[in-house]
This record gives C-alpha cells, structure tokens and sequence, in this order.
C-alpha cells in the first residue's frame, strides 16, 4: 500500500467527513429540538449548488456567487419552513416522512423545470483549481483543502454558538428537553424557524462546495441525506459533537474502507473473490459500523436526550 | 419477624447533581396498605419508577417476593406480581374497556405466539376480564371505548388492568388523581376492600384519603424518608410537620 | 368488521377476480399484466402495514424485503434452478432471516431513531445489491419464470394473474386472523401504549420482532412474484423512494386496515400510469412533470386524508381509528 495514496485518501476521507458534518449538523439540531424528521433536508444540499452555480455564473465571480447563494439559501430556509414545516411539529413521525417526502418530490421537479434534467457544470476558478505540494510528492488539490478549512472554520463557528452564547444555550436546551424551553417562555417559534434556516444553510453551503466535485443534478441531495442520519444515529441525535464525531468517522472508515478492504482481503481470499467480495463490502462498511454501534449504545454516542 | 414483601435498601438515585432518592431504606409489610408521601420533588415519582423497572438506582436494593429485583425488567416484574397504576392515566384509548382488562389478562395467560383464534371473543380472557371490571364497579361499561369513559372511570380501569394481573403487591401512582369528592370516597372504599389479599404502596396527594386507607405512612423528603410509622404518630412528628404537614395544611 | 367494511373487501376482491375475463373479452392483455403488478404491490404494501398501521412501526425500509426477495429468485434463476417450489420458499426465508435481524437490532430504538435505522438498513442492502457484479450489478439481469413442476405456466399471463390473486387472498386472509388473534392484539396494544403493555406483563420487543419478521416475509413472497412478472431483477426495486412509495399506498388506501392498502396500491400505482397522460391534455409535455403534481397530493393527503380511501367508503364506521379488521 502506497503510504502516499494512503495519505492521499486519509485526507479525501476527512473532506468527505466535515461534508457529511455541515449537512448533518442542521439535521441533528432539528430533530434534536423539534423532534422532526425531515427528509427534505437533502433537497437543501441540492439547491445550495443549483444557487450557487447560478449566481457565479451571473456575477461571473467564485466568490461572490457563494457571497450571493448563502443568504438566498437561509431566505429559502425560513420560507419552507413557515410555509411548509410549521405545520408538521405538531404531527406523528408518519405524517412528517410523508410530507417531507412529498417535498423532495416537489423540490427535485422544480429544479427539472427551472434548470432542467440535465446536470449542470459548476466549474472551479483557477485559482482555486491547482494543486498543492504541502507534503514533498504528494500533491493535493487545493480546493478539496479549502473545503476542509471552510468545513472545521464553520464547525468551529458552530461550536462557539452553541457553548458559548445565549443562542446555542437555548439550542442544547431545546435539544435536551423542547417542551421547557417552550414552557420559558421564549418565543419557541422564531427559535425553531432561525435553527432550521440555519441548519439549511450550512446543508446549502456543502452542496455548494461539492458542485465542482461531483455533478449538480436533480436528486443529488439523497444520498448525502441517507448518510448523514447514519452519522446522526452514530451520533446521537441532537448532538453537535456527536454529529462532528462519528461524520469524520464514516467520512474516514467510507474512504479508507473502500481503499484498504479489498487489499485487506487479499490476504485472506484469492484475488478474484477478493475483488468481487471488496467492493461489496466496502459500500456496506459505515451501515455495519451503524449496526455495530446500535448494539452497544442504541441511543448513539453521544445523544442528547435524557428521555 | 415478618418477612417484607417489598424491601429496599440503600436506594441511590441521581440526575446529575439533582439527588432524587438519597439513601432511602424502607420496609413493606405483606397486607399492609402504606403511604408514600412528601412534598413536590420529594422524589417520590423516581422513587415508583424504581419499583416498577422503568429506572434503575445508581446504588442499593430492591427485594421482592424472594428475588432481586433491582435491575429486573419491567415486563419480568409484573410476572413475579408487581403491578403499578399510573399516575397520568395510561390506558388502551383505542379498546374498549373490557379489551383492555382483557390484555391485563393475556398478559399472564401464558405467550401470546397465538395467531389463528380471535381474541376479542375468546372466553378465557373475556370472562375473567368482565368480572374483574365488575369488581371494580364497570360492569356495564365493557363495550365502551375506552377513551368515552369519564375520567374517574378511566382511573378505575387503571386499578381494573393492575388487579387483573393477579399480583401481590400493588404501586398505586396517584389513583385519586384529578378525582371529585364522589369519585375519591367511591376509590377508597375501593382499595379499602383490597386490604389483606393485597399489598398497597399508595402515592398520593390526598391527605383525608391517605389517612382514610393507610396502616403505616412513609413521609420522604428530598430523597430520604424522614419518618415512617402509623398515621397517627406521623401526624404528631414534629419533623414531619415541619417539613410537608404544615404547608399542607396551609393548602387544605 | 363492520358490514360496510366487508362488503367493501368483498366487491374489491370480485374486481380484481373479473379482471381477466375482462381483459381477454376486450382483447386488451396488457391490463392483466399491470393489474398484477398492482396485486403484488398491494401485498407489499398489506404486509407494511401490518407493522405500520396495526403495529405503529414506522419502517422505512420495506422495499429492501421485496428486493431479497426478488434477487432470491433471480440469483436461483441465474444458476439454473428454475425450480419455484424451490425458489418461493428460498426467497421468503432468506426475507425473513433478513427482516429478523434488522429489526432485531432497529427495534431496539423507537421514534425517529427507528426510522432512520431501518432506512439505512435498506439503503445498506440497496449498495450491496448494485455491488454484485456478478448479478448484473447496477443494470441488474434477466431471470426465467419460475416452474411449478407443469402445475401451472407462469408463462401464460392468466396462470401468472390467478397465482398472484390467490397469493393476495391468501395473504389478507391469514393477516384477517392474525390481527384479531392474541398475538394481533399484542401488536396493536403496544402501538397504542407500549408502556402500558410492559407494565402489564408484556415483553413487547419479542412480539414486535416476530411481526417485523412476519411481515418482511411476505413482503419477500411479493418480491418473488416481482421477479417473475418482470423477468428482471435489478437494485432499482430496494431504492428508498419505493419504500416511500410503498408507504404513500398504505396511507393512501387506508392505514390500520387491511383493503386499505389494496385500494392504495390502486390508486397509486393507476395515477403513476395516467397522471402524465391527463397532464398532457391539459398542457402539452406537462406530463413528464407529474411529480410536481404528486408532491403536494401526497401532502395534502397526509395533512387532510383521514383514513384514506378506506374511510371513503367506511367512514360512517367509527371516529377514532380503532381496527377491528
């Protein structure tokens, strides 16, 4: 195993983690504190990158497209969630999967329609396009680096509003018991809607950052929304750190795995199997991880509930 | 001596620095009808959650009927005869209230891998269902849904579902809960008449019922029993009046 | 049951009887085949909402039994064993050991916990199916109809549609006797207070399971019969949105029943098939935008559809959703 490839991909693990991170962390906090389930959420990481590739078309600038597309994304954000979402809190689990459901059906269609099927080319500035040799011989792309800076800078933000200001306090409250927090007094409503939008924006900003990477198309947010509630049941639900956690984890045990298992059963099989059986299992690996976990501590690593 | 029917030694709880029940010792009698009382936050609600299973202590014992119950499931308990009422009711809202005492039942009849005879007609769970709600003053309220009944109905199916477990010991949670004058008088001579084929650990709120039913009284506060003894040299206790009787009386 | 709700089982069960003759009669082949698919989804869709409706688990990976169960006969197929008597009973077991150890370990949880798990579980499954190189992977592989020892062709469209019908009737039959026998009533107690049911001497984790089992089961058999109508398996069939789908035909037709869900499966799988069409008349090429449509249905449905299709029929019946199917 080429200790370069190997480094290589320890940091693709990493990027893909703090990626899984920002989507997950808004989608923790609102089942934390609304006890919600939202599957639209994926439906947010999708037009964060059609907005975003929209805007740095028309200001023709990397930058100020994203300058444009976040506060456009926190608007949609509160917009879907007075009109959409405010009246799901009060409704069973059921309801909320097939209302939300509904919404990614409706969300994916207006993008075939506004920007149609075909997926969009969301292309990096050259700037940001090259390669960097911060370890001798082995070059890495500047910009998945970027994304990892951008990620830990936004989870480091996250981080100091939750412990640290007035905001976040009523966050983890909200989060560990919501009907006190509403029995405070505090105006639970503005709350929930400024949590979601902000959740939306940090989903938004992931998807606008993986728009050079991979391709910008209608449902392209589901998958990322599949993984990210194995991140939040690894996590527990609620929780940042948890959710920080366990996204770096499956960030770095997806990547990893798919690199090193097939080597790993080598050893053990010959070739041919091992190249059938690798890859399989590979895709399985953070749902069996999950599994794993779910035996020892069902309520996750680190949940946020007493209850 | 008299071998307790419900004994706890020891009993530590608590939620991070909020110390629920602080080494708490108590002994049940067989027969007996004893009341837990206390003020607000005196513990008593962890305490019953202790009992039945659905928390278990940090330290300390719980022994029922010859086994340590301490870390026994819930299901496992109501086997052994522990039965619990809860103080928010907490039925089968969507069955009638012979449905529901007809669970109570199929719950001790043996598993219920049974998949081909229905249920609902079946007279080994329908017959002793119908007597116990009789027994409990149902007996023509069988065919009612049971979230139609009034609310002091509701409370009596509760009392209805734990008796029909046949158990030896009862935890009644509050079972004068939001109960009018009739309703409580009507509940007292209720659990007065199971004095004796029963054991009773009676919570509640309602002095003149507590004084009406209990053989001994248990007064907890903040997590420890501060005096337990017959009703009358509770009353008289000058720690307990401080503590609990004097602001009930306040109340009154 | 209510007369009502009989009548309403009866007449739908006579419809879905008739079809054939009718079809043959009005030379028009192709609605048996779609109205079989419509039976098999329909016993997806009965055996989600055993664990659903009646027993309030809200599993999110229902799809992936029908795909075991699929893949069961197409993997058989693909190594020469065409032999059904072989195949059905392979693939519901391989469903059923399935169901029963992830819902072993989902049932463990409860609420959103539960419903993400189980549809990771079935996103687990979908990844590894498109994995199988050698099973066609992505682009999945044709398989043969299965033999019935010459009992019965599966090639002859009739012979396929009556075997699917009476695998339906079946179906409901034996659930029509499950939900009212005491292990029923176990399942739709510990929805209605789980709590209640283990303070009453219940281990209901136990019975939960061997519902989720039940119905992974026959939701495997369904996926047997998918496999033979199509004459295909592939991955597509274990992707979460059918799981979503499967689910909209439960609450559409009628939660908590068991027609419901037959109705259900009607109802959507005839919108999927005509709503393009009728969009089309109104606006040309509108069509391919059915989804634009079918979302804020399915919304509406779920805020205001009380009791689906079913209620429809039935709903002078009863106020608060207490089965008695």
């Amino acid at each position: 195993m080429d200790p370069l490839l190997l480094l290589e991909q320890t940091f693709n693990g990493f990027q893909f983690g703090i990626m899984l991170f920002l989507i997950a962390a808004g989608l923790t906090l609102v089942f934390g504190i609304m006890d919600m389930v939202n599957l639209a959420h994926g439906s947010l990481v999708m037009v964060g990158a059609y907005l975003a590739t929209t805007f740095i078309e028309w200001t023709g600038s990397f930058i100020g497209g994203l300058a444009l597309a976040i506060p456009a994304t926190f608007a949609i954000g509160v917009l879907v969630e007075i009109v959409a979402l405010r009246t799901l809190y009060r409704r069973n689990h059921l309801d909320q999967v097939l209302a939300t459901f509904g919404l990614i059906l409706f969300f994916n269609e207006i993008v075939r329609i506004v920007w149609g099927p075909i997926s969009l080319y969301s292309g990096l500035p050259d700037y940001l396009s090259g390669q960097v040799e911060f370890i001798p011989g082995a070059p890495y792309p500047v910009y998945r680096l970027i994304i990892i800076a951008v990620g830990l800078a936004v989870a480091a933000g996250i981080y100091l509003i939750v412990a640290k200001t007035r905001l976040g306090m009523l966050i983890r409250a909200g989060a560990s018991n919501n009907e006190m927090v509403g029995a405070l007094g505090i105006n639970i409503k503005s709350l929930f809607t400024f949590v979601f939008a902000l959740g939306a924006v940090f989903a938004g900003l992931a998807g606008m950052m993986l728009g050079p990477l991979t391709s910008v198309e209608p449902g392209m947010g589901e998958p990322w929304l599949i993984q990210a509630f194995v991140v939040i049941i690894i996590g527990g639900i609620g929780s940042i750190r948890g959710a920080f956690i366990a996204a770096i984890l499956i960030g770095m045990v997806d990547t990893l795995g798919r690199v090193l298992l097939p080597e790993f059963l080598r050893v053990f099989v010959a070739e041919a199997a091992a190249d059938t059986a690798g890859p399989a299992l590979a895709s399985m690996l953070i749902y069996i991880l999950m599994a794993a976990i779910l035996v020892v501590r069902p309520q996750g690593l680190f949940p946020a509930r007493n209850g | 001596m008299i071998e307790p029917a419900l004994r706890i030694e020891g009993l530590c709880k608590s939620f991070g620095s909020l110390v629920a029940t602080d080494d708490l010792h108590l002994d049940i009698l067989p027969g007996e009808i004893h009341a837990i009382i206390g003020p607000n936050g005196a513990g008593k609600t962890t305490l019953i959650a202790q009992l039945s299973g659905e928390l278990r202590p940090d330290r300390g014992r719980v022994t029922f009927a010859g086994r340590d119950i301490t870390s026994m499931s819930i299901p496992a308990r109501s086997a052994l005869g522990l039965a619990r009422s809860f103080q928010i009711t907490s039925i089968f809202q969507d069955f009638t209230a012979l449905d529901n005492v007809a669970l109570a039942i199929q719950a001790h009849a043996g598993h219920s891998f049974r998949f081909w005879r229905p249920a609902q007609k079946d007279p080994a769970l329908r017959d002793p269902a119908q007597a116990a709600l009789e027994h409990i003053g149902l007996g023509d309220r069988g065919d009612v849904p049971a979230a139609n009944l009034s609310h002091g109905e509701q409370r009596q199916l509760e009392i209805a579902m734990a008796l029909a477990t046949e158990p030896s010991l009862l935890l009644l949670d509050e079972p004068m809960a939001g109960m009018g004058r009739d309703e409580s008088t009507r509940m007292v001579e209720l659990l007065q008449g199971l004095r004796g084929n029963h054991t009773i650990v009676l919570i509640e709120h309602d002095m003149d019922a507590v004084f009406a039913l209990a053989d001994r009284i248990t007064v907890l506060v903040y997590g420890r029993a501060i005096a337990t003894g017959a009703p009358a040299q509770i009353r008289a206790d000058a720690a307990v009046r401080a503590a609990y009787l004097g602001t009930e009386a306040a109340d009154a | 049951m209510t007369k009502r709700q009989i009548w309403l089982s009866l007449i739908t069960l006579v419809l879905f009887a008739i079809v054939p003759p009718l079809t043959i009669i009005f030379d028009q082949p192709f609605y048996m085949d779609m109205m079989a698919r419509i039976m098999i989804f329909a016993m997806a869709a009965v055996s989600l909402d055993l664990i659903l409706g009646y027993g309030g688990m809200v599993s999110f990976g229902h799809a992936a039994y029908m795909g075991v169960g699929a893949y069961a006969v197409g993997i058989l197929s693909y190594y020469g064993i065409d032999n059904g008597f072989l195949q059905f009973p392979l693939a519901m077991a391989a469903s059923a050991i399935i169901g029963l150890a992830f819902g072993a370990m989902s049932l463990r949880t409860t609420g959103v916990y539960f419903i993400m798990i189980t549809l990771a579980f079935a996103q687990m499954l979908y990844f590894f199916a498109i994995s199988l190189e050698e099973f066609g992977g992505d682009d999945g592989m044709s398989s043969m109809r299965s033999e019935f020892a010459g009992l019965i062709d599966l090639n002859d469209s009739l012979q396929f549609y009556y075997l699917v019908f009476i695998c339906l009737g079946v179906v409901l039959y034996l659930l029509h006797r499950l939900v009212q026998s005491r292990f029923g009533m176990v399942i739709r107690a510990a929805r209605s207070n789980d709590k209640r049911m283990q303070a009453v001497g219940f281990s209901t984790y136990r019975y939960k399971l061997a519902g989720f089992t039940i119905a992974a089961t026959i939701c495997g058999l369904a996926g047997a019969l998918f496999a033979n109508l199509n004459e295909f398996v592939s991955p597509d069939v274990m992707h979460w949105t059918h799981s979503g789908e499967i689910m909209i035909m439960v609450i559409m037709g009628g939660i908590g029943t068991l027609i419901g869900p037959v109705l259900g499966a009607s109802a959507f799988l005839l919108l999927e098939e005509y709503l393009p069409e009728w969009m089309d008349m109104v606006m040309k090429d509108a069509g391919e935008h059915w989804a634009i449509i079918m979302g804020p249905v399915l919304i509406a449905i779920v805020l205001f559809g009380r009791g689906g299709i079913h209620a429809l029929f039935t709903s002078k019946a009863k106020a608060k959703g207490g089965n008695h199917d």
